[in-house]
């Protein structure tokens, strides 16, 4: 065992100490020193376990993954938050998942429906309420082409059968009318939200779209949700290479986009944890091959549309080095101007779902270390992936607490932490330069060509903003 | 004031005990108030001589929410001025009776149903202690009094024995005590004996033995107690020793429930059931 592993793994112990002994035996077993290599038995994390109680963790729920990650962004639906006000609330238009189209009229990104449960509704039973707000829906919406029900907690406890009431108005609508029993009580974070999204995709949409005619040369682009117009940077890049994106999943998708994935010849996978049930679900029913892709920063850029080139002709791989030959000299330009301000600097990431791993190669195009990162509820198969291209004795963190990540920074002193909404504060507070690395701190694109730059940017903007040292710290 | 919840198995006869109860006692010159924690409804037909009286939950439902209630118009009064409300809730299959249960009583406390000069206030819960909501009246020092309506059927008994084990839960923190076993007669074997025994086991008494009697079923036929429709028939008097007794009684208990083997084994002593070896 390296040096490097064995500091890290001292340094652990240190910081578990502060815990009690349960506490602290079950903490390690989700922090690790990381071996790329994949040698040290003792160098993995487990996952997608049950959060300890008692210690801050920043997961969300069923519904979060179900409503605010896949169905949310699908722009001509309408989706409902059925239950109490709240969840749908907090949940409303949180991750900017851009969209085109008429707001109110063909589209209802950014809009909020929810059916507000009443005392009445948990004692009498929602499915009622929920009728009435369907039937409102369409008439106030007659050019919605779907309607998704989400369930919140107490839909799930009264055993309201929204199934029920979803077949029925189907039948009278003629567009999907789709129940998703998201409950937040279900599964350990919002992980199992996403796979129940999936099954809904996979049992009420999929298959029935309408696509006149197909090419050799289609792709669907799945799991990318456009926050900040990230998909739109994709698609471009895509359809340069000679490609043609026949749907988009979920940011600024239709719901027949959902319907006609079924078509294409290649699956295009951005965010491998919150989608790739569905695409297995193609492979297995439809075999279309999937492919996992990264689109962040030139490095990744340049070897993923040679990855995509490699399962057409010759045709599209001679347009994929004409597209590396036409944007390398912007970003290589990108690079000589961020790099010598942000070489060397460390960088600490605490994220979601494919980030903590995708974001490293850009990352390291300009320079930076990425000395941690960790996922808030990721699977055995993400962190699978990350540790082959993080590197030697970097910290692998699964489902981290406030105390753990305020302690690895204390030590490890990173530059610059990328996090979420939730930990953006405290490090305000601790002088540390943060960025939002959920929805780009309302920022972006970061995807392909388009986003590196704005990327490169951001990450100067926040290690080299001035009025950090303004803060007063802690002595 | 004294609050009391009666439990006890379905269909074993809770409404009609109580209600029969409440009217020996407000004979006796008590003040008295029934809630009725059952979406059916039925608690408080023989008092107001009508069948399902406005309930807390549906007239919320009809207004939007309990704020839009007053209180005098879900709180009746019937014979002898006993006092009625009744919680209601959902049809069968669908929302949340226990919810119903916990809005309605909140509903009935925050809006000064028990007034000061009230002496007994009786819950009538249905069947079992299914979730929360069917055990609100013994929670948060709501009823401190619980009896138990059982007969010598075995599911009765099996009942009793896990409302106990719910008194006992609740015993600590709310200070839940049981008064007693109230034994409404099926007629069944060695039925006294029995249940005496069972009571014995649960750390509790008999408190009094009901016997069948179909004056019963004439008086309910006519929407009233049987103290009501005929006072002076003995069966008024077995509810006027029941309601004496309530209202004496002092030997309130922390129940010691016992296992379904034990409670097997009682029927087998008793020779009601036959055990395995023998069978």
């Amino acid at each position: 065992m390296s040096t490097a592993i064995k500091d890290t793994q001292k340094m652990i112990e240190e910081v578990l100490d502060a815990y009690p002994e349960k506490a602290k035996k079950e903490r390690a077993k989700h922090l690790a020193a990381n071996d790329p290599t994949g040698q040290c038995s003792t160098c993995k994390v487990k996952a997608n376990t049950k959060s300890r109680p008692g210690v801050m963790t920043v997961r969300g729920c069923a519904y979060a993954g179900a409503k605010g990650v896949v169905w949310g962004p699908v722009k001509d639906q309408i989706t409902v938050s059925h239950g109490p006000v709240g969840c749908g609330q907090y949940s409303w238009w949180a991750r900017r998942n851009y969209y085109n189209g008429i707001t109110g009229v063909d589209t209802f990104g950014t809009m909020h429906i929810t059916t507000d449960f009443q005392e009445r509704d948990i004692v009498y039973g929602g499915d009622k309420g929920l009728d009435a707000a369907l039937h409102e829906l369409k008439e106030l919406f007659p050019l919605a082409k779907g309607i998704g029900i989400l369930s919140e907690c107490p839909v799930g406890l009264i055993g309201d059968d929204i199934e029920a009431v979803s077949k029925r108005v189907e039948k009278e609508f003629k567009i999907p009318i789709v129940p998703v029993r998201c409950e937040g009580f279900r599964g350990v974070s919002q992980s199992l939200g996403h796979h129940i999204a999936n099954d809904t995709i996979r049992d009420y949409v999929l298959g029935k779209g309408k696509l006149e005619k197909t090419t050799p040369y289609d792709v669907a682009l799945i799991g990318d949700y456009n926050i900040g117009g990230d998909a739109w940077a994709s698609r471009k890049m895509l359809e340069e290479m000679g490609l043609r994106v026949i749907a988009q999943w979920t940011g600024d998708a239709s719901v027949n986009e959902l319907g006609i994935a079924t078509k294409s010849k290649l699956n295009l996978i951005h965010c491998y944890r919150s989608m790739n049930y569905i695409c297995r679900h193609m492979e297995e029913e439809y075999g279309i091959p999937w492919e996992e892709f990264n689109f962040f920063g030139p490095t990744k850029i340049y070897a993923s549309i040679r990855k995509i080139a490699s399962h057409f002709d010759d045709k599209i791989k001679e347009n994929a080095e004409k597209l590396i030959e036409k944007y390398k000299p912007i970003m290589d330009a990108v690079v000589e101007q961020y790099k010598p301000k942000l070489e060397g600097k460390k960088v600490m990431l605490y994220v979601g779902g494919l980030r903590p791993r995708h974001t490293v190669g850009a990352y390291e195009d300009l320079g930076m270390d990425i000395i941690a990162s960790g996922y808030e509820f990721g699977h055995n198969d993400d962190y699978n992936r990350t540790y082959p291209v993080m590197k030697e004795g970097a910290v692998i963190m699964d489902d981290a607490t406030l105390y753990e990540l305020e302690e690895f920074t204390r030590r490890m002193k990173p530059d610059m932490v990328g996090a979420g909404i939730k930990e953006k504060y405290s490090y305000h507070k601790m002088g540390v330069p943060f960025r939002q690395m959920h929805s780009w701190d309302y920022s972006g694109p970061y995807h392909g060509f388009d986003g590196f730059p704005v990327f490169a940017r951001d990450m100067d903007m926040t290690v080299n903003n001035p009025s950090w040292n303004l803060i007063r710290r802690k002595k | 004031m004294r609050q009391i919840a009666v439990y006890g198995k379905g269909g074993i006869g809770k409404s009609t005990t109580t209600q029969n109860t409440v009217a020996g006692l407000s004979q006796a010159g008590y003040k008295c108030m029934i809630v009725g924690c059952d979406p059916k409804a039925d608690a408080t037909r023989l008092i107001l001589h009508a069948k399902a009286q406005t309930t807390v939950m549906d007239l919320a439902r009809e207004r939007g929410t309990v704020e839009d209630l007053e209180v005098n118009e879900v709180l009746l009064t019937g014979f002898n001025g006993i006092r009625c409300a009744e919680s209601g809730g959902p049809e069968p299959g669908v929302g949340c009776a226990g919810r119903g249960v916990i809005t309605a009583i909140n509903f009935l406390e925050e809006n000064g149903a028990y007034d000061a000069d009230t002496d007994f206030v009786f819950y009538d819960v249905l069947g079992d202690v299914v979730c929360g909501g069917f055990a609100m009246p013994m929670r948060e020092g709501k009823a401190k009094e619980i009896y138990i309506v059982t007969s010598g059927e075995m599911m009765a008994m099996y009942a009793a024995n896990n409302i106990s084990r719910g008194i006992l839960k609740y015993a600590h923190s709310g200070g839940v005590r049981l008064g007693g076993l109230i034994c409404n007669s099926r007629k069944t074997d060695k039925e006294y004996e029995l249940i005496s025994e069972l009571a014995k086991k649960l750390g509790t008494q008999l408190i009094h033995f009901v016997p069948r009697d179909n004056q019963v079923q004439r008086a309910e036929l006519r929407r009233m107690t049987v103290i009501e429709y005929s006072p002076e028939h003995p069966q008024a008097d077995e509810y006027r020793i029941l309601a004496k007794k309530i209202a004496d009684n002092r030997d309130l208990v922390i129940p010691t429930p016992i296992s379904m083997d034990e409670l097997e084994q009682l029927l087998m002593d008793f020779g009601i059931m036959e055990s395995e070896e023998a069978a």
